[in-house]
């Protein structure tokens, strides 16, 4: 971790750009383009901790593959022609096929204030529907279960509740890894007050790991569960029948349903494949506690019937009446950054503005409030459906903002296909080098935008806490904010009285005035407080929760849980029940695609890496895309742990490095969602993954495509260590990974040692070439030096003894080894002792140095911290510093 | 410490002479007395004016490193307190078999019931025009240093014709005298018997990190001056100027004795495994020896064949096999190790480990899972076990990486399985 010196006058407070548990960053700028990174102690989501990611945000400031310049088909041209590109390609789109022939799709990573000018562009002024985000894969089936609740999109609880709880339940969440500074809080509270963490997932994740009771359920059966525990709870007399009568609907219908689904112990654990003791000790521990939060992520929401799910869960916190009370609760944990506060805006294709849908008196009120000339009346399309009709040739102009769909978006294959479709493709980025910004369509026009530390603005984190995201780095190269460049296309459409904003805290004071708009308590979303906030008051202001009406006066800090009073934003107040169907996948697995391919977050990177990945310390953890595969499985396949198999769906294919573990059910594959074709040769998760939608919420299921995997045969492993970037030749396995000092590419090749020692020769003419090589046994290593300065190093051995790179790793961190080290690269042995693979990313800590300290005597987590500082900053290592503790001593601490 | 006979048992013993007083001479002499203290009646005669020294420092004390009395071995008292007779400076000129007499000049003739031929090589001077002017200089003994220091004057150019072990080591020699040093060399790579073309690149760098030029495929054609060097000419008509030409072409086993004395001899001193001459009483050793048609220029073997032949002289058995064809020596204070093979046969498998800026080379030759060759520039820290390899021939095919980097430090084995 990096630890600032601090000095007062240069720390800025600000919000970290991963997760949706929005932690506080204290950032010091170094003045060089970098900055010192701390945890905020004042912050109300981390109080001073930060995850791996987050404390390694320091090392992905670097402006190397930064998109700086405006570019139109693929040349730099000024903002005044780029703006004119855009600007001119939206007219004309407009004026030959409808406005609805536009579409925008925006991201969880924009600042509210640049989602909002985006949203009021799009519905108020081009007049087109089609806004949807990147929020659509992430979490719009809670939006919408929400939704169906509570008549709003409101997330009852906060983060306090997880201090407070006395169970918590987990439902699809991989939290030790994804919200890894939550799920410390959580631990915190097992110690503090005993609470019991219920996992639930297919897949027994590290956090399942670390749970007192790991439920690893088929895929697709939560809503089988959440019915048998409903049917449990009005059965064992623990439903709370005041709060049903009082201030609820549906309780009946929900019930009968849910008898239907699970009427027993025996017919929920058939659905769901758990055993009945197991789930029998689920419901008693939910119907006994009182203080129970479930929270639920993409496991849940990323799914066909990912509403449903929702609703299953917020069924069971209704019936026992256990909502907005402290310590319960259900809780939906966000993914991104600012989802919420896209939500917020109403930057969704299912929502107009504000928490304002399509009902006329909305529509009439947001134009009213806007005095927009082109205000939309419906709903647009959702994520999927809006690239498809790229595909249909219904949408001409695409705008695309801080997301990277051709990764991200099921079917990515066919998506990009169909981009060469669109007349205009605007591209709003930070880097240059993303798959969706190196893609186009017959006019592709490239807008450089601010990144984080460079923007201003505002974002909410799950807890509905707005915190703002401060600048602290100057603007690089001609990028700019987002909300600027939308009002400068405004602007040139005409409609430059509507967007005259000179500062992102003038976009913020409309956004709050529009929330309390003719609002009166008919709203969740309200911060009519903050409607006149000066720039001054803007610019100091710290985190607070909505609600914050304008009638709570100023100075108020929000409220912490909504509902507790039973009052719900339906028309007459009650939550609502809702009977879930029966659970079942999209699709069903098939001879020719018998396997159900899950997907997900490893703990060190963050979506498509094109931020994390520039950190070394990162890309140490998992620096391969891989496939989880049972070892039932794997052995009749033939596909060996660390080998390459291919795993194919009907849409798509990837390669990836097997990972042969009990941690996947046998039928079930799992593969990480972050590898690009700039990270990898071939392992997008969106090329392989169907995402039928959820029919309510649009959200696509990317957690259960059928798929197959089998071997692939390569002929040898290795791997490429470069000072700057490599290009992989044409015909490799490769994936690429930041590493200290450099790049590094793993590879597979079809070639033996004599092709790679010539091509090795071949790359680096002119320079100082080391070697060993093995012709016969098919190993080589070359080491390539400019005056005693290691610039390249490569490693080559037949693919079934794919050599480690862990040594080499170190080595190269050297620019100028000494004679030894020099040997060591080529003998592929360590000069020292290795450290190992990297456990601990925030302190650099391997496998081998965990091993040695628990050798050494230390016997519980806290003696390895205390020894080699392993898992004592973020703490997400320590389910896997568990692990390499003897079990006995394993349990003892725990 | 042995300790000598009285005079009295002195007259019942039986009479060694050992003629020639280098290296292999002086370990016989240390053997043997060890093995065998006061059986023999010794006496050594050597033609140096010194008693033996280590030949092998004779580039070091060229280039001023180390001086005369580090060259030393054995002080005149060790051969006095083993009762060993020792002339110097005076060359055996015949050897009367008939009479059993090894006679010194005009000096002196000495009975013997054994003796021991030690007598060396003689460095070869090339039949060229010029060879003989003053400033062509051989490579061999103290004699030459003091002769090469003396026309070592300042900015003198050296020509060092022969890119073997001793050429280059005069060359470096040279240079770190502040020599302008050119080394000659007919061949295309250095040390074409011990080395391959890399290992030899690596040494002709590092010579040149010493200052000395290195010119191969360089045949000298004349060596030219108007009554002392002063050029040297080469075939492709280069001329090179030069105030001291080092000749070090290779040696010839000194047999001139034995064939006076009518000893059968081919390229050396023909000798059997016990070392005996063809004259039973007559035993030969050293780089004059020819053993199985095999003539050697290096230490080890000497010291083997010392070994043997006190061995035998002590009436224990033993004989000699030869020596396999291992070198391992330091090119000026690089280490060079070269055992087998050479040259990779097209029916063998080379691992090769190569980093030139490192000073760094190694290659195993592997034919049938057999080891049988090896060259090592640098660090020759496995050769022990190569040589051995080589010589029993059992499969290496699990210790290819060991023989390679070395045997690693003992490391902690612990588990991989969270390897990502």
């Amino acid at each position: 971790m990096t630890v600032p010196v601090p000095d007062p006058s240069s720390v800025v407070r600000t919000t970290c750009p991963y997760c949706g548990v929005g932690c506080g960053v204290l950032a010091t700028p170094d003045g060089q383009g970098g900055a010192g990174i701390a945890g905020d102690p004042e912050h109300p989501a981390n109080f001073g901790r930060l995850c791996s990611k987050g404390s390694a945000l320091g090392e992905t400031l670097s402006l190397e593959n930064r998109l700086l310049h405006p570019m139109l088909d693929g040349a730099r041209v000024s903002w005044e022609a780029a703006l004119g590109s855009v600007a001119g390609g939206l007219r004309r789109t407009a004026e030959q096929h409808g406005p609805e022939s536009i579409a925008f799709y925006l991201s969880g990573q924009l600042l509210t204030e640049d989602y909002y000018v985006a949203n009021k562009l799009a519905k108020g002024f081009l007049g087109t529907p089609h806004v949807d985000t990147n929020s659509r894969l992430c979490m719009s089936s809670a939006v919408a279960a929400h939704r169906r609740a509570f008549g709003s999109d409101t997330v009852p609880g906060c983060y306090e509740d997880l201090d407070e709880a006395d169970v918590i339940v987990l439902v699809g969440s991989n939290t030790a890894w994804c919200h890894p500074i939550l799920f410390r809080r959580m631990v915190d509270a097992r110690a503090k007050r005993g609470t019991t963490l219920v996992v639930i997932d297919p897949r027994r994740t590290q956090t399942g790991e670390e749970a007192d009771l790991f439920l690893g359920l088929k895929p697709g059966t939560d809503t089988a569960l959440f019915s048998g525990l409903l049917v449990h709870l009005a059965e064992s007399g623990a439903l709370d029948q005041r709060f049903i009568a009082e201030h609820t609907a549906g309780f009946e219908a929900a019930l009968d349903r849910a008898r239907a689904i699970a009427p027993s112990l025996a017919a929920t654990a058939l659905a769901t494949g758990l055993d009945e003791a197991e789930i029998g000790r689920f419901f008693d521990l939910f119907a006994k506690t009182p203080r129970v939060v479930t929270a639920f992520s993409q496991g849940a929401n990323q799914s066909a019937q990912g509403t449903d799910k929702g609703n299953a869960i917020i069924n069971c916190h209704l019936a026992t009446g256990r909502i907005g009370q402290a310590g319960a609760g259900p809780f939906s944990l966000t993914g991104q950054p600012n989802a919420m506060g896209g939500r917020e805006v109403g930057g969704l294709a299912n929502m107009l503005a504000a928490h304002m849908h399509f009902a006329p008196e909305e529509v009439d009120r947001v134009r009213r409030f806007w005095a927009a000339p082109r205000i939309i009346t419906g709903e647009g399309m959702k994520a999927v459906a809006l690239f498809e009709a790229i595909e249909r040739g219904k949408i001409k102009a695409l705008w695309v903002m801080g997301t990277n769909p051709l990764v991200s978006m099921p079917r990515a294959d066919a998506i990009k296909a169909s981009l060469r479709k669109l007349d205009l493709y605007v591209v709003s980025e930070v880097m240059a080098d993303s798959d969706t910004a190196r893609a186009a369509g017959r006019r592709t026009v490239l807008l450089p935008a601010l990144g984080w530390g460079e923007k201003n603005g505002t974002v909410t984190n799950s807890e509905r806490r707005i915190s703002r995201q401060r600048a602290f780095l100057k603007p690089p190269g001609e990028a700019r904010p987002d909300w600027a460049i939308l009002s400068d296309v405004a602007r040139r459409l005409g409609h430059g009285q509507n967007f005259a904003y000179l500062s992102a805290a003038a976009i913020f004071r409309e956004h709050a005035a529009l929330s309390a708009f003719e609002n009166n308590g008919t709203r969740d979303f309200d911060i009519g407080a903050l409607s006149d906030i000066s720039d001054g008051a803007y610019a100091a202001n710290r985190p607070v929760q909505w609600p914050l009406p304008k009638r709570g006066g100023a100075g108020q800090k929000g409220r912490a849980r909504l509902f507790a009073d039973g009052r719900f934003y339906t028309f007459d107040e009650r939550a609502r029940f809702v009977a879930v169907q029966p659970p079942a996948l999209a699709q069903d697995t098939s001879t020719a695609y018998p396997m159900v391919l899950n997907t997900g977050r490893v703990r060190d990177h963050w979506h498509t890496m094109t931020r994390t990945g520039k950190s070394q310390r990162l890309s140490a953890h998992r620096a391969v895309p891989f496939c989880e595969i049972h070892p039932d499985d794997a052995g009749p396949l033939g596909i060996r742990d660390g080998a390459l198999c291919e795993v194919a769906s009907e849409h798509g294919t990837a390669e990836l490095e097997a990972m042969v573990t009990e941690g996947v059910r046998p039928g079930s594959l799992f593969m990480p969602m972050h590898w690009s074709d700039a990270t990898a040769s071939q392992a997008r998760v969106g090329a392989v993954v169907r995402g039928v939608p959820d029919p309510v919420s649009g959200q696509p299921e990317l957690k259960a495509t059928p798929a197959r995997v089998r071997p692939v045969a390569y002929r040898s492993r290795g791997f490429l260590l470069t000072r700057a970037p490599h290009a992989a030749p044409a015909g490799w396995w490769w994936a690429r990974a930041t590493i200290l000092g450099g790049s590094a590419l793993q590879f597979a090749t079809q070639d033996g040692s004599r092709e790679i020692a010539l091509l090795m020769r071949g790359a680096f003419q002119g320079l100082e070439l080391a070697e060993y090589a093995d012709h016969a046994r098919g190993r080589y290593r070359g080491a390539v030096y400019e005056a005693g300065r290691l610039v390249a190093c490569l490693s080559l051995a037949p693919a079934e003894d794919k050599p480690d790179w862990e040594a080499a790793k170190a080595l190269f961190a050297q620019a100028e080894p000494e004679a030894p080290e020099r040997r060591a690269l080529l003998s592929g042995r360590a000069a020292a002792a290795a450290a190992g693979p990297t456990i601990c990313a925030c302190h650099g800590v391997g496998l081998e140095v965990i091993a040695g300290v628990i050798a050494a005597g230390a016997g519980s987590v806290e003696a390895v911290g205390a020894a080699c500082k392993a898992g004592t900053n973020c703490g997400s290592c320590i389910p896997e510093i568990r692990k390499l503790l003897p079990e006995t001593l394993a349990r003892s601490a725990a | 410490m042995a300790t000598p006979r009285t005079d009295s048992q002195a007259a019942m013993r039986e009479r060694l002479v050992v003629v020639g007083n280098g290296m292999a001479s002086l370990r016989f002499l240390e053997r043997l007395t060890e093995g065998a203290p006061g059986l023999y009646d010794v006496t050594v005669v050597g033609a140096e004016p010194v008693a033996a020294y280590n030949r092998v420092l004779l580039s070091s004390l060229l280039g001023g490193e180390v001086d005369e009395a580090a060259c030393a071995f054995r002080g005149l008292d060790w051969y006095e307190s083993h009762g060993i007779r020792l002339i110097t400076g005076a060359p055996v000129t015949a050897i009367d078999r008939e009479n059993a007499l090894a006679i010194v000049g005009e000096t002196h003739v000495l009975p013997f019931d054994k003796l021991v031929l030690a007598v060396g090589s003689t460095p070869i001077r090339l039949p060229k025009p010029g060879i003989d002017l003053p400033g062509v200089i051989t490579f061999r003994d103290l004699a030459d240093v003091a002769a090469i220091r003396r026309a070592a004057v300042r900015h003198a150019r050296a020509v060092v014709i022969g890119g073997g072990l001793l050429g280059l080591e005069a060359a470096v020699g040279l240079s770190r005298l502040g020599i302008d040093t050119t080394l000659l060399h007919v061949m295309d790579r250095l040390m074409e018997r011990q080395l391959d073309h890399a290992a030899a690149g690596l040494v002709k760098r590092a010579m040149e990190a010493r200052g000395v030029k290195v010119m191969l495929k360089a045949d000298t054609a004349s060596i030219d001056g108007d009554g002392r060097v002063e050029s040297l000419t080469l075939s492709d008509g280069t001329v090179l100027p030069a105030d001291l030409v080092v000749m070090s072409v290779g040696v010839r086993p000194s047999v001139a004795l034995a064939q006076g004395a009518g000893l059968e001899t081919g390229r050396g001193i023909k000798v059997d495994d016990r070392m005996a001459t063809s004259d039973p009483r007559i035993f030969a050793l050293g780089e004059c020896a020819e053993h199985r048609g095999m003539t050697y220029g290096l230490v080890e073997p000497a010291y083997e064949q010392a070994e043997v032949l006190s061995r035998h002289l002590a009436g224990e058995a033993g004989a000699y096999q030869g020596t396999a064809l291992a070198t391992s020596l330091k090119v000026s204070g690089l280490p060079v190790f070269s055992a087998g093979v050479v040259d990779t046969p097209e029916s063998a498998e080379a691992i090769v480990l190569s980093d030139p800026g490192a000073g760094l080379y190694r290659k195993l030759l592997v034919e049938d899972e057999r080891l049988i060759g090896a060259v090592f520039v640098g660090d020759i820290g496995e050769q022990g076990w190569c040589k051995a390899l080589i010589r029993s021939g059992e499969p290496v095919t699990g210790h290819l990486d060991d023989l390679m980097f070395g045997r690693p430090a003992a490391a902690p084995s612990t588990p991989q399985t969270l390897a990502a």
